[in-house]
């Protein structure tokens, strides 16, 4: 510590008015701060800060993960049932009748900028830089401006203590002194961060600051702040439109084969998502009872497992129902209709009409923060990684496979495709389990995003007949523009008019465009036998 | 004898197809109905109100049953099919006969079934909070009405306390309860000064799944002011996402608290809870709950979720308010009939007025002498990491309903007590 620093905190302890000689805490301040009046525990809390105590820090960790207790005049932290003195921290045995000390939003607030304070001054770089975060999260007044001073005169790395300047000047700018909040508005313009803006609209109200001057320089300061941020909602429009986008793009990829290559109405297309979303849940329990230990790996897991048992139940329907029905859409739309309700009847039975939990494991949980207005959940990207890698599987196996080949000779012209020696008959079979699969597949995206119950499949077989329809029956490339495309415009309107009318405009929409081009986004060129 | 097992057989097979519940061996049983969607979005919430339901019944037949006949329940799935629900309760009244219903959560259920008691003269037991505006002889209301639950969350929200929220998010799933929840909750805000500029109102359709944009609005609508607040009307299986998309995207409670009026603790379940610590939700009644009544209710409940080994509930037991609010409601009809001597409605009617029942809440709850609904306490919790509700702030004792709100100016004048027809 230099001198300086020294010279600052003798000023600071001057400040707060406290004797330097209360360096420990004490079971009085710890109970203060532990019990009663949400008001006078605060109060306690940052008296606590400010003189800077030793345990303090681990004291309010405690508090944070509710392992605090207090009886009678004395407050204990229990870990791992074990109970020590919160002011001393022996050992000490927890009385009969200790009550949880019970935190709500607004002491946990001040616990956790409390907590950030007394990191910030921290040797190491990282733990400052995390305090530094949560410290611009906490809406900060006066009473903190000696803790930023402080850290902002120890502070030696630059990008920290930019943030640290621009942390004070969100407190000087309601500074009553006229320069001062002029070159904190000033300071605050280069700010990216939400409650920064707020916070400036706030000062802007008519009745927080009457100088002129200041409201121009704040003014300008908040137009520049959002227009930053208004990067931000524009980037969330687009990954939120890409986001739902690949989730069509999942659900219709399966139909673009059964349907949209072999012209097979599969109304049960949705039940076999839902059959592979339930894969997943049986898979995760599985995992839960058997291993534990990597249980965050189910999904990858209820991957393969999804894809065979979708397929299996695919193959089954198609050597069972679908192969007596080819080139009679009506009858194969009825009877795959029935096998849907079968299906969901079948599972209902089975798990229960009830949703099943589907749990996100760890890796899917939470999100990464690209700008303080847009959070990426991982989840979401997963799906869109997800989606894009069975797109490009199924692409290559369709253009570049010999079962792709055949796939393709059967469905452009099955009587030449026959004479020349492909098994007709197998091909379909497999051509109807693997469009099934894809559907499985989709299931388990499904799985991680929403709930898994047996109407699954119900709600997303409109949307996908739909990006099948809208991009062109028989192509692959139609389906993705149609499923990225609807996804992008749902989202766009949805941030207009509500979701409500936006579902409503996106069906006018897509009514209209069928009646104007019947075929499609991509309508297949040439002399096609059936077309 | 041979005839004899041939009935038996043709019983079990009755049974065993499901077409009827209980066949009714004796003729000396009252039956009861259940009427609550055990499929479909609502199923999430209401499955385990007919578990509770048949619970009670089973504790009151323990007893020796009511007016020394055995309850017999008779339990439907209106598959969260509004008029469905008016099927079966018509279904259940005229052709099971049922003394009295228990059922809906939705207010759109209920209005859908309302026209069918009011015509038949029959009883509904509704134990859900719901947006008031609504006063029939045909039912008792054991939920919350919006005084009882709204107009106090939305006061703490503005305390200290809560944070002193100054602009507020209102949002719902669309359908009559969010609509007219928040009509109320705007006029009450406009009372206490809150321009319509710093509100904000968004609806969903039920089964939404995708809350990517509308989490989008909240952030970008509270950075544009003061400290904001979220309240949310969403129900059934659309809160799972919700909550979800609300954790993954870093909305934090001490930033943008988020109070539920329709998710308790049975929502909460299979939903990852850690990032969701400090949100809230206002009911009369949390697990959390510490008194006496509550540790017998709840062990009452694990026992039997373990020997009828009901799904979920037999590893991971909850309880929530609209469970307590069906158990009030079923224990004070018993009551009521008891009184009366007869399960007639309109005696029924008579002798529920001022019936009094201690409450798993921890206070004795009174059903008031005219209005139908029960006088309740408030509770607001914050949720924890074990996905239980950790209670802030409560009513000093049990509140009385105010069905026709009197933020509502056309309510001005209204009676509080049903119209004699």
């Amino acid at each position: 510590m230099t001198v300086r620093a020294h010279l600052l905190l003798a000023w600071l302890v001057v400040l707060s008015g406290l004797s330097p000689a209360a360096l420990a805490l004490t079971t009085e301040q710890a109970l203060a701060i532990a019990a009663g009046e949400n008001d006078s525990r605060i109060e306690a809390l940052n008296a606590a800060v400010a003189r800077g105590d030793d345990r303090l820090a681990a004291f309010v960790q405690a508090m944070l993960v509710d392992e605090v207790k207090v009886a009678g005049d004395r407050v204990f932290i229990v870990h791992d049932g074990k109970s020590t003195d919160a002011a001393s921290g022996a050992a000490a045995a927890l009385p009969e009748g200790a009550e949880d000390v019970t935190n709500n939003n607004r002491t946990r607030g001040a616990l956790e900028a409390a907590l950030a304070g007394l990191r910030v001054l921290s040797p190491d770089v990282g733990v400052r830089r995390g305090a530094v975060e949560e410290l611009a999260k906490a809406s900060l007044d006066e009473s903190s401006l000696p803790l930023v001073e402080k850290a902002y005169a120890a502070e030696t790395d630059p990008g920290l203590k930019r943030q640290l300047e621009r942390m004070r000047a969100t407190i000087l700018v309601s500074s009553s002194d006229r320069s001062k909040r002029l070159a904190a508005a000033a300071e605050l313009a280069s700010s990216n961060q939400s409650a920064v803006a707020s916070l400036l609209q706030e000062r802007l109200a008519p009745d927080s600051e009457s100088d002129a001057e200041v409201r121009i320089a704040l003014q300008q300061a908040l137009s520049s702040v959002r227009s930053r941020l208004a990067w931000g909602e524009r980037l969330a429009v687009v990954f939120t439109g890409i986001s739902l986008g690949s989730v069509l793009l999942l659900v219709a990829l399966g139909l673009a084969i059964t349907y949209g290559l072999m012209g097979v109405i599969n109304m049960a297309h949705g039940e076999l998502m839902m059959i592979g979303a339930y894969t997943t849940y049986v898979v995760q329990n599985l995992f839960r009872t058997y291993l534990p230990g990597v249980f965050d790996a189910y999904v990858l897991a209820a991957i393969p497992a999804a894809f065979l048992v979708s397929a299996g139940v695919g193959a089954v329907l198609e050597r069972g129902v679908i192969r007596f029905l080819y080139g009679r859409p009506l009858e194969t739309l009825l009877a795959t209709w029935g096998i849907s309700l079968v299906l969901q009847q079948a599972v209902r039975s089975t798990f229960g009409a009830q949703n099943v939990p589907v749990e996100n494991p760890n890796w899917l949980s939470g999100g990464v923060e690209i700008m303080s207005n847009l959070v990426l959940p991982f989840n979401r990207i997963a799906i869109i990684a997800f989606a894009f890698i069975v797109l490009a599987g199924v692409a290559l196996l369709i253009a570049r496979t010999r079962f792709g080949l055949f796939i393709r000779g059967v469905t452009q012209n099955r009587r030449m495709a026959s004479c020349v020696g492909v098994d007709t008959a197998k091909i379909d079979m497999l051509a109807f389990s693997f469009g099934a699969g894809i559907a499985g597949l989709g299931g388990v995206a499904l799985s991680q995003i929403g709930n898994v119950g047996p109407d699954l499949g119900q709600s997303y077989i409109v949307d996908s007949f739909l990006v099948v329809v809208l991009g062109g029956v028989g192509q692959l490339a139609g389906t993705v523009v149609a499923g990225l495309g609807l996804g992008v415009l749902n989202k766009l309107l949805e941030g207009v008019a509500g979701a409500v009318l936006a579902k409503i405009a996106v069906l006018v929409f897509i009514v209209i465009f069928i009646q104007r081009k019947p075929s499609g986004l991509f309508a297949m060129k040439g002399r096609s036998a059936e077309a | 004898m041979k005839r004899r097992f041939a009935l038996k057989a043709a019983w079990a097979a009755l049974a065993v197809s499901g077409l009827v519940s209980l066949p009714a061996l004796a003729a000396d049983t009252i039956k009861v109905g259940v009427l609550h969607s055990l499929s479909g979005t609502m199923a999430i919430s209401e499955t385990v109100l007919k578990d509770v339901a048949l619970m009670t019944i089973d504790e009151i037949n323990a007893k020796g049953g009511v007016l020394g006949k055995k309850l017999e329940p008779v339990v439907v799935d209106p598959a969260s099919n509004w008029p469905l629900f008016a099927e079966k309760a018509k279904q259940l009244i005229t052709q099971d006969k049922v003394a009295v219903v228990f059922g809906c959560w939705t207010s759109v259920s209920r209005k859908s079934v309302l026209p069918v008691f009011e015509e038949s003269n029959a009883l509904l037991f509704y134990p859900v909070q719901y947006e008031g505006e609504e006063l029939s002889k045909n039912v008792f209301y054991t939920g919350a009405a919006p005084n009882q639950q709204a107009i106090p969350a939305v006061e703490y929200l503005m305390s200290k306390d809560g944070g002193s929220a100054k602009r507020f998010v209102l949002l719902g799933t669309d359908y009559v309860y969010p609509r007219t929840t928040n009509k109320i909750l705007r006029s009450f805000l406009h009372s206490k000064g809150i321009k319509d500029e710093d509100i904000m109102e968004e609806y969903t359709p039920f089964g939404h799944s995708d809350y990517q944009t509308i989490i989008g609005k909240i952030k970008k609508f509270s950075s544009e002011g003061k400290k904001t607040a979220v309240i949310s009307t969403i129900n059934g299986d659309s809160n799972v996402p919700f909550y979800k998309e609300l954790g993954n995207q870093g909305l934090k409670a001490k930033d943008v608290p988020v109070v539920a009026f329709s998710v308790g603790e049975e929502e909460l379940r299979g939903v990852d809870t850690k990032p969701l610590v400090g949100h809230l939700a206002a009911w009369n009644y949390f697990q959390s709950v510490k008194n006496p009544t509550n540790t017998a209710f709840i062990k009452e409940w694990t026992d039997y979720a373990k020997a009828k080994s009901i799904p979920g509930h037999k590893d991971k037991p909850l309880t929530n308010d609209p469970m307590e609010a069906t158990y009030i409601g079923i224990h004070m009809w018993a009551q009521a009939v008891e009184k009366a001597k007869s399960t007639d409605p309109d005696k029924v009617i008579a002798a529920m007025s001022g019936q009094t029942f201690k409450a798993p809440g921890g206070f004795t709850s009174t059903m008031d002498a005219k209005n139908h609904h029960l006088h309740k306490p408030v509770f607001i919790g914050e949720i924890k990491n074990d996905g239980q509700f950790n209670v802030v702030w409560k009513t000093p004792g049990p509140v009385k309903a105010q069905p026709w709100s009197p933020f509502i100016p056309e309510n001005k004048g209204k009676k509080d007590e049903p119209e004699k027809k």
